[in-house]
């Protein structure tokens, strides 16, 4: 009997995480111990793919012999050989470690664009991608259509902008398109710098030629001779795949002088960026990749006309090209049928927090969030209550449950005052404090900010002062209404986004959550129990066994006790930390 | 030193005189920027020491002082917060008795360090020891980790 024998391992960050390499190896050597390899030879593959979403449940292998595909969850190396034995040598599944019925609702009320070829092509090899019609679009633009008829196209699809600011891509272009110069840059984003966003890592570890293949058509609409990937250092695996991909699109000649035996010349380099969250504003990005400090300039002029080097420059997210060949290859009316009026297409979000499945989704523009949270997302951990979700990051804002039923695109979260932003959505439930989050978010524009403008430089520090104070107990009579004025003067004279957007986490948690706010303030309590100042924990003596695993595990030595008897905490010598708590399992420490 | 800096002298010059690239291959080679190279390629290149001063503080890469031996980052990201990356973190500086304010510890075998994201939020906590990500970490286990490490320092 002829068979057919594909073996997939999950192999971006968090596959390799979870021990994707492991799983990997294993299934070689049980393949090979078996005899199996040899036997089958060429209808035998095993490869490496990127992210399918639902990282949660990584190590996630397929399976397919003969063309029919089972997914297993939670694999480790020790699974392999059972698996090798019933599934591929006797023909049965082993049931019990495959995905159950919700892993494929996570997958069937998403459309995939974007990422319909990551997690099934093997981002290593260029094989792979053009076996599913890859570089078809580059072939097409570069022989048969014109830079003009190519911007159309993009123009006529309705793409905007997944970097953030949701800017029309095609309008981008074909401004860019118009200036004369000797040279033109294209620049692909790829400083993912949101913390809880990890779209554009996903996208590159996961298909980086579709990346690559958006960017060369961008190039040619243009007329760039040389682009720009600017990506984080903080992302080995991409940037390794990234450059593999290169290497591979230079071979084929997708790259290099001449492409595909016509005059367009155009090669890509890559810059790692060093570590700063403002160098995703184009001018900051721009300086950087000059080799200079990342600081924003006055716009205009914008860079279609005075970017990299002072020449006309187009600046892209990863998303966003790597939506292009697609729409090329599909038709613009094809992605455009995706959407709502204003909003085309799909979006990527990178769905964390207190979700069940979290990891990277695909949904059309104008779902309602209540079906991402409950139908893709499962509901929340543990049960629990939702509170919130946050989207766009330190940009954004937060959507609290009564507006659940909003539809997920540009305008009706702008509407709320948030943003689609470049695609967080950060899951908050009951155990969440919203004064803290907007701490957090302050503690890091704080930080980040360049310094080059007052507004956002001092600013920034005062509202983050501001709001210490609140989560320490030391909060004032009238710190709401200071907060919501000098946020507003913030927003309205920054240099850059950064410090536009800086306080909005701020103002949507004020406007959403003032009673929590509220309580800090007047009662010195945090509602949710997060604030350590405003927090005394005790030991319950009717529920305390005297086991002694609060006392075991304090770092600080404030709980005594004898065995058998009920403890105590002494409230001068504890660091709140929270450590008892955890570590009691009769509820016999209250917390309040 | 003097070797390594102008091999990377020689590499520099067709790289577009880029500040960035030139501490990046500094760090790359010695794990930090010396004060010493910065002089040194100050003079070399005619440009003031500030300006490679202005750049090393202004990204979060580059690294001023020598750093330790093991190297442990806590994702301090958005999820990773709400996952409580934070009493992670507290708890690393605890157990490795970090003074106020230092990440690394005196003796040089341990630096903490706190990174904005790594972009493996599904997997929140995440904590990268000596380059390999750590997912989904809980207090224990980290110690587990570290005590791990020390035994093995203290056997070298």
């Amino acid at each position: 009997m002829k068979t057919d024998l594909v073996v997939r391992v999950c192999m971006g960050t968090g596959g390799i995480a979870a021990g994707g390499t492991e799983v990997m190896e294993a299934f070689k050597k049980h393949l090979k111990s078996k005899g199996l390899k040899a036997k089958i030879e060429k209808n035998c593959t095993m490869h490496k793919v990127g992210c399918r979403g639902l990282c949660a449940r990584d190590v996630l292998v397929d399976i397919v012999v003969n063309d029919s595909k089972t997914t297993y969850q939670f694999i480790k190396p020790s699974m392999v050989e059972r698996i090798i034995d019933e599934h591929v040598i006797n023909g049965k599944p082993v049931e019990e470690w495959t995905v159950p019925e919700d892993y494929h609702l996570f997958h069937s009320k998403q459309v995939k664009v974007v990422l319909s070829d990551c997690g099934s092509v093997d981002p290593e090899d260029i094989e792979s991608y053009l076996n599913v019609e890859g570089y078809n679009a580059l072939k097409q633009v570069v022989t048969t259509m014109s830079p003009a008829e190519t911007i159309d196209v993009i123009r006529q699809s309705g793409l905007r902008g997944r970097g953030g600011a949701g800017f029309p891509t095609g309008t981008k272009w074909e401004i860019c398109s118009k200036e004369t110069s000797e040279h033109k840059y294209i620049i692909c984003n790829a400083d993912e710098g949101d913390p809880g966003a990890f779209m554009d890592r996903s996208v590159i570890e996961g298909n980086p030629h579709a990346v690559i293949e958006g960017m060369i058509i961008g190039a040619y609409s243009i007329g760039a001779d040389a682009g720009y990937v600017y990506i984080r250092a903080e992302y080995p695996l991409a940037v390794e795949r990234l450059k593999n991909a290169l290497k591979e699109a230079r071979q084929r000649k997708f790259l290099g002088k001449g492409i595909l035996g016509t005059k367009f010349n155009f090669d890509i380099k890559i810059k790692l960026g060093a570590g700063a969250f403002v160098c995703g504003e184009e001018t900051a990005l721009i300086a950087s990749i000059e080799g200079q400090r990342g600081m924003p300039r006055a716009k205009p002029p914008f860079p279609v006309y005075k970017g990299l080097w002072g020449k006309p420059t187009v600046i892209n997210n990863v998303e966003t090209l790597a939506n292009v060949p697609y729409i090329i290859r599909k038709g613009a009316g094809w992605y455009s049928s995706f959407g709502t009026e204003k909003s085309k297409g799909t979006k990527v979000f990178a769905l964390t927090g207190k979700i069940r499945n979290s990891g990277l989704i695909e949904v059309p523009m104008g779902i309602p969030l209540r079906e991402i949270i409950y139908d893709i997302g499962g509901g929340i951990e543990n049960d629990k209550a939702f509170k919130a979700v946050q989207t766009g990051g330190p940009s954004g804002g937060c959507i609290p449950s009564h507006l659940l039923d909003i539809k997920v695109d540009f305008e009706s979260l702008a509407s709320v005052g948030s943003i689609v932003g470049s695609g967080g959505m950060v899951v908050l439930d009951e155990g969440d404090c919203m004064v803290n989050i907007a701490k957090f978010f302050l503690q890091f524009t704080q930080s980040e900010s360049c310094g080059k403008c007052v507004p956002c430089r001092i600013g920034t520090k005062r509202l983050l002062e501001i709001l210490e104070r609140i989560t320490s107990g030391k909060g004032r009579e009238g710190d709401i209404e200071l907060l919501e004025d000098l946020a507003r003067d913030i927003k309205a004279t920054s240099l850059c986004g950064l410090g536009q957007t800086a306080p909005n986490p701020i103002l949507s948690t004020i406007r959403y959550f003032r009673d929590e706010y509220e309580a800090h303030i007047t009662k010195k309590k945090c509602p949710a129990g997060v604030c350590k100042d405003l927090l005394s924990y005790v030991i319950l003596a009717e529920f305390c066994k005297g086991c002694g695993a609060c006392k075991r595990v304090c770092p600080a030595g404030a709980i005594s006790g004898e065995k058998k008897q009920p403890h105590t905490i002494d409230a001068d010598i504890c660091v709140r930390c929270g450590a008892c708590f955890e570590a009691c399992k009769f509820k016999a420490i209250g917390k309040g | 030193m003097e070797k390594i800096l102008d091999k990377i002298y020689k590499n520099h010059k067709d790289n577009e005189g880029n500040i960035i690239s030139l501490l990046q291959d500094i760090q790359g080679e010695l794990g930090y920027i010396p004060e010493d190279a910065v002089v040194w390629f100050s003079k070399k290149l005619d440009i003031p020491a500030s300006r490679f001063f202005g750049i090393a503080t202004f990204y979060a890469q580059f690294h001023l002082q020598p750093r330790g031996k093991n190297v442990v980052t806590t994702c301090c990201g958005t999820a990773c917060h709400v996952k409580g990356s934070e009493k992670l973190l507290n708890g690393l500086v605890r157990e490795l008795g970090l003074p106020e304010g230092e990440s690394t510890t005196e003796d040089r075998r341990f630096t903490v360090e706190k990174v904005n994201c790594v972009g493996a939020c599904s997997i929140a906590p995440v904590v990268i020891v000596n380059n390999k990500v750590h997912g989904k970490m809980t207090a224990d286990k980290l110690m587990k980790e570290i005590k791990q490490l020390k035994e093995k320092e203290s056997e070298d």
